[in-house]
This record gives structure tokens, sequence and C-alpha cells, in this order.
């Protein structure tokens, strides 16, 4: 396969803060890789790298082919770019900016024409779009930066956390385009999130990157798979240390984590062995406030490589219990 | 964890985008029609630009008017006053006119990103927003000067010399325009960019804004010699009242030569700062 972005021990540093910190990485081209992490894990710092506005302080990057520190201008004419905050001018309207951006790009008045005919049906704005942008909303604002990014057909596209502050709909859409972009027009796509979700729902791989690191790598499948099958969660008003022990030492048990006042079970049989860690918590004199039984999601991986959740609460429970000792 | 392969060892996807690099010509009109497309839509960038110099103009001569020309008279001069404020309005009127505020917006909202991110060249960001500026200053020095021929002042060198004394303007105000744009490129701080009009003050004020400068004395004569816009005033004066004297004209032009070469460096140096991918 070929690669459309690399990099190689990859640091950028603001002063004393690593805000990344050796991170290798390769996305093959056709791919959409979501980068996923926290605010303030290194995620923007890394696409701001990736897309030529600041130079690494350390290792190599290349993107398309060509080394972020050497080839900027060749890196700049094959990427599309929508930074996290939708960045437009509020005195032009989406159709002027549509229009400017194909003439930054070079783009001859043929091919300006044509662009702006496929873009505007992404931004579906209707006659919005010739009204000036600061009238626009949050969610046509973002699309229409996004509409901006893909006018000169960008071989990579990266997408700083596109859906950060959109309601429901509006981010359904872009998930929706992100997909017909990636499967239509074999578009690679660089996507920085810090939603769970929207990284299981779209990427093909997923990063995890906690303190300018890169903590694990896989397909979302393959991540939840290295924390077992099922996970069997017990919130302990107690002791959960010694919660965890007893459960420990039951069959079938693959491994127990602690987490504040929770444990974690994985497990490949979790329906069979449900019933023996409520057993074992309850003649061990732990008292349960909630057992469940679920499969795991991103945040469980993400808890397991960095000790931190990144969500508040977890996502899918596709199969809940509840009891008390 | 997967590892990369070597960087360079990355094969190139493809090779044939549909984006290009223009002509600095091209991305300088890109940039510029944006800019010049925003200075129709914001009437609070220009209405209290032209207002300023309106009411000096109209103050001064109605206060002073008399007794500078009475004063002349007693000393057996010939002296028009508003001939001699008119060029005072035009400097009032284009100086500190530029996009400094909407380049600092730019930055601090992303814009200025997003045009890095694009194959423009960097010199263009600046050069089209002062080709706007030319336009903004054009369109406040004539309305001033129309002022100025409403009221009666006549042009001993013409027509031409009316529109000599507008490019003179022009040419200072833009000369002037690269220290806001220094100022916005170096602190990315609107407050900085709104304070940057202090500089006006001793260009316009410590000089021969309202005596000639035989009469000026002290320390005010002085700094009225070092004063660039005291040139930059004889020249346009010289235009209405004395006809085409090359000597005046001259020595105006090189002082806006002189200002602009300074204002532009450090324009040009805070820009290369900005983009430097610090």
């Amino acid at each position: 396969m070929t690669a459309a972005i690399t990099t190689q021990g990859l640091r950028r540093s603001f002063g004393d803060n690593h805000a990344v910190n050796g991170v290798d990485l390769r996305v093959e081209a056709g791919e959409i890789y979501g980068f996923l992490g926290p605010n303030g894990a290194g995620k923007s710092t890394m696409v701001k790298v990736l897309c030529t506005l600041i130079t690494p302080t350390g290792g190599t990057a290349a993107v398309a082919g060509y080394d972020v520190a050497t080839r900027a201008g060749d890196i700049r004419l094959r990427i599309g770019v929508a930074l996290q905050e939708a960045s437009l001018d509020p005195k032009q309207t989406g159709r002027e900016l549509l229009q400017l951006q194909g003439m930054l790009y070079g783009l001859s008045k043929l091919n300006i024409r044509r662009r702006l005919n496929d873009v505007i049906d992404l931004v579906d704005i209707g006659s919005a779009i010739d009204d000036l942008v600061e009238s626009y909303s949050g969610g046509m604002r973002r699309r229409l930066d996004l509409a901006m990014s893909l006018i000169h057909k960008p071989q990579i596209l990266f997408l700083d956390e596109p859906t950060t502050g959109l309601d429901p709909v509006s981010r359904n859409d872009v998930w929706q385009e992100v997909r017909t972009l990636n499967k239509q027009e074999g578009m690679t796509i660089f996507l920085t999130t810090q939603y769970l979700e929207e990284a299981d729902a779209l990427a093909g791989r997923v990063g995890i990157i906690a303190s300018g690191r890169l903590k694990a790598e896989g397909t979302p499948t393959e991540l939840k798979r290295r924390i077992g099958t099922d996970l069997i969660v017990a919130k302990i008003d107690g002791n959960p240390e010694s919660a965890a022990g007893a459960v420990r030492a039951l069959d079938g048990i693959e491994g127990v984590e602690v987490h504040g006042d929770e444990i974690s079970a994985s497990t490949s049989d979790g329906a069979g062995a449900i019933s023996g860690v409520a057993v074992a918590l309850n003649e061990s004199n732990h008292r349960v406030t909630s057992l469940t039984l679920r499969t795991p999601t991103l945040d469980d991986v993400f808890l397991n490589v960095t000790g931190a959740k990144l969500s508040a609460s977890h996502q899918t429970s596709e199969t809940s219990g509840e009891a008390a000792s | 964890m997967t590892h990369t392969s070597p960087t360079m060892t990355a094969r190139r996807i493809e090779d044939k985008p549909l984006a290009r690099r223009s002509t600095i010509l091209h991305d300088l009109a890109t940039i510029a029609r944006r800019a010049c497309r925003s200075v129709f839509r914001e009437p609070e960038f220009f209405i209290p630009a032209l207002i300023t110099p309106v009411f000096f103009f109209v103050v001064n001569i109605g206060a002073l008017q008399d007794v500078a020309e009475s004063g002349a008279a007693l000393a057996g001069q010939d002296f028009d006053f508003k001939a001699f404020q008119l060029p005072v309005a035009i400097i009032f009127a284009v100086t500190g006119v530029s996009r400094a505020s909407s380049l600092v917006i730019d930055i601090q909202d992303g814009y200025f990103d997003r045009l890095l991110l694009t194959p423009v060249r960097r010199p263009a960001l600046l050069l089209g927003l002062m080709a706007a500026d030319l336009m903004a200053v054009m369109m406040l020095a004539v309305p001033v000067t129309a002022l100025g021929l409403l009221l009666g002042i006549s042009f001993k060198t013409g027509v031409l010399g009316i529109l000599a004394f507008l490019v003179y303007g022009a040419l200072w105000g833009l000369a002037f325009a690269g220290f806001p744009y220094a100022i916005a490129l170096k602190t990315g701080n609107p407050a900085a960019v709104n304070s940057s009009f202090i500089l006006f003050f001793p260009f316009a004020f410590l000089t021969t804004s309202f005596l000639p400068k035989e009469v000026l004395t002290g320390w005010l004569a002085t700094i009225a010699t070092y004063n660039p816009v005291t040139y930059v005033l004889e020249g346009l004066r010289a235009l209405i009242t004395e006809g085409w004297v090359w000597e005046d004209l001259g020595a105006g032009l090189l002082a806006i030569l002189a200002v602009m070469m300074v204002s532009f460096g450090l324009a040009s140096a805070a820009m290369r700062g900005r983009i430097a991918k610090k």
C-alpha cells in the first residue's frame, strides 16, 4: 500500500511543553484515520505540523510523499484542511469565499465553476450561499468550512474535530459526507476527534494520543479486542482494590482493573461469568451499587492505555443488568 | 502500535493536483478583491475616517481663516488659508487608514491560518491588503478634495494637479499604513492596532498643519524640519498655490519614500515573523 502520511519520532515542543512527543505513524492512502484524544493531548498540534502551519522540532513527517519541513509548498497543493474552529470571513458570502478559495488554489475559471457546483451541493444551504457568512448558523459555517477545504479536490483531507459543537443532525451530515468523500473520491482522511463514537463510526483505524504520545493504534475492533470480548463492570461502595482481588481469583476472568470506585473484569464469556462475579463480591462482603455486562468501547481502550476516561459516561450497554449485594 | 517505514520511502500518491501556484500578481489581485469588498461592506470603517478630516477642515477654516489671513495682510502677504488647510485635511483623511484591524481579526479568527494553508504567495497577503488601502484612501481623499473645490479653492496646476494631489495623498496614506500592519502582524492584538493611531499625532500635528514653516519657532520648528509630513504638505500646497514646483514635489516624494521604506520594512519583518513556523 502507499502511505499518505508517515511520521517518525515526530516531536513538536513549545518551550518545555512537549505537545507532540515522538509519534510514529503511517496512514495509508485511501483510509480514514481517527486520531483520538482528550483536549490538550496534542491532536491539533499534530495536524498543524502535518498541514505545514508549524514545523516539527524533531523527527520527520511526510505528507503525500513530501517532507513537511522542506516541501511545504508541494504539500499545500495536495491537502485540504478544516481546522477546529470554522475559520471564515463573516463579511463575505459563502459563494464569494468558495470562489476566493478556488482562486487562491490557482484553479482556472472553468474549474472554479465546476467545483463550486460540486461543493455548493455539499454545503446544502440553498439561497443562503449568497448571504453574508455572518448570518450563518454554526452548522452552516462548519459545512462551508468543509466545502472550502474541498474546492481544489485534495488528495488528503485533514479534519480537526470537525463535529465539535455541532448538533446531532449536523454531525450526522458531516459523518455522511466524510464517508462519501472517502468512498467515492478515494480521499485519505485524517480526522482528530475527542468523541469516541465518531472515531468508532468513521475511522478504519484509530490512534489514541495522550500527553503527546501515541498510546495505541489499530482498528476499533482490534483495540476493543485487546480489552477482552466482554467486560463486567462493578461499582463498589467500599474498597475496590480488595473487590478486584476477589474477582481476579475467579475462573474465566482474564484481567481486572480498578479505576476509581469501579472494577472492570475482562472475560471471553461475560454471560457465564457475571453470576460468579456477583457471588464472589457478595461472599467477600463488598457492597456493589451496580453491576454491568457489556462489550468494550473505545472509552475502555482509552482507559486501559492511558489510565483516564475520555468520556464522562460509557456509551454502549448491549447487555446490562444491575445488582446490589 | 504500527511503526512507520522510513519517511522518505513513502511514495507520492498522485502527482496531478488540481491546485497550482499562481503568480504574485494573481494572488495580490485575489486578496485585494476580498479586501475591497469588505471596505464597501463596512461603513463603520469609512464614515468616521471621512468625518474627522472634514470636521477639522471646516472648524479650522471657521475659527482661524480670518485671523490667519488678516495677520498675513498686515505683513503685506496674500495668504489663502483654505488652500493652506486642504492638504492638512487630506493628511488627516488618509493617515492611518488601513485594513490592519481586519487583519488582526483574520489572525484571531483563524482565517489567516486558512490563507497560509493555501499556496498563495506570502507577500501577496500584505500587498493585497495595501492595494485595497490605496482604493480606500482615494475614496476618502476625493470627497475631501471635492469639498475644498466647493469652498472655492482652485488649483494652480489645473485638473492634472488635482489628480497629482490625490495620488500624492494616497501614496502618503499607503506609506503610513505599513505601521499599523507591522503592529497587527507583530502583536495580533486589536487594541495594539487601535493604539497605533497615536503615531498619527506627532506626524500630523508637529508640522506645518496650522502655521507656515517660516513662522514656527523653537522645538516645534526643529521637529517640523525632521517630520516627513512637513515636506508632504509642502508638495501638496505647491500643487494648489504655486504650480509644478519640482523641488517641493520631489522633497515630498522623497519623504514619502523614506517613510514607506521604514514602515514597509517593519511590516515585512512582522509578516515574516508571523508566518515563520514557530
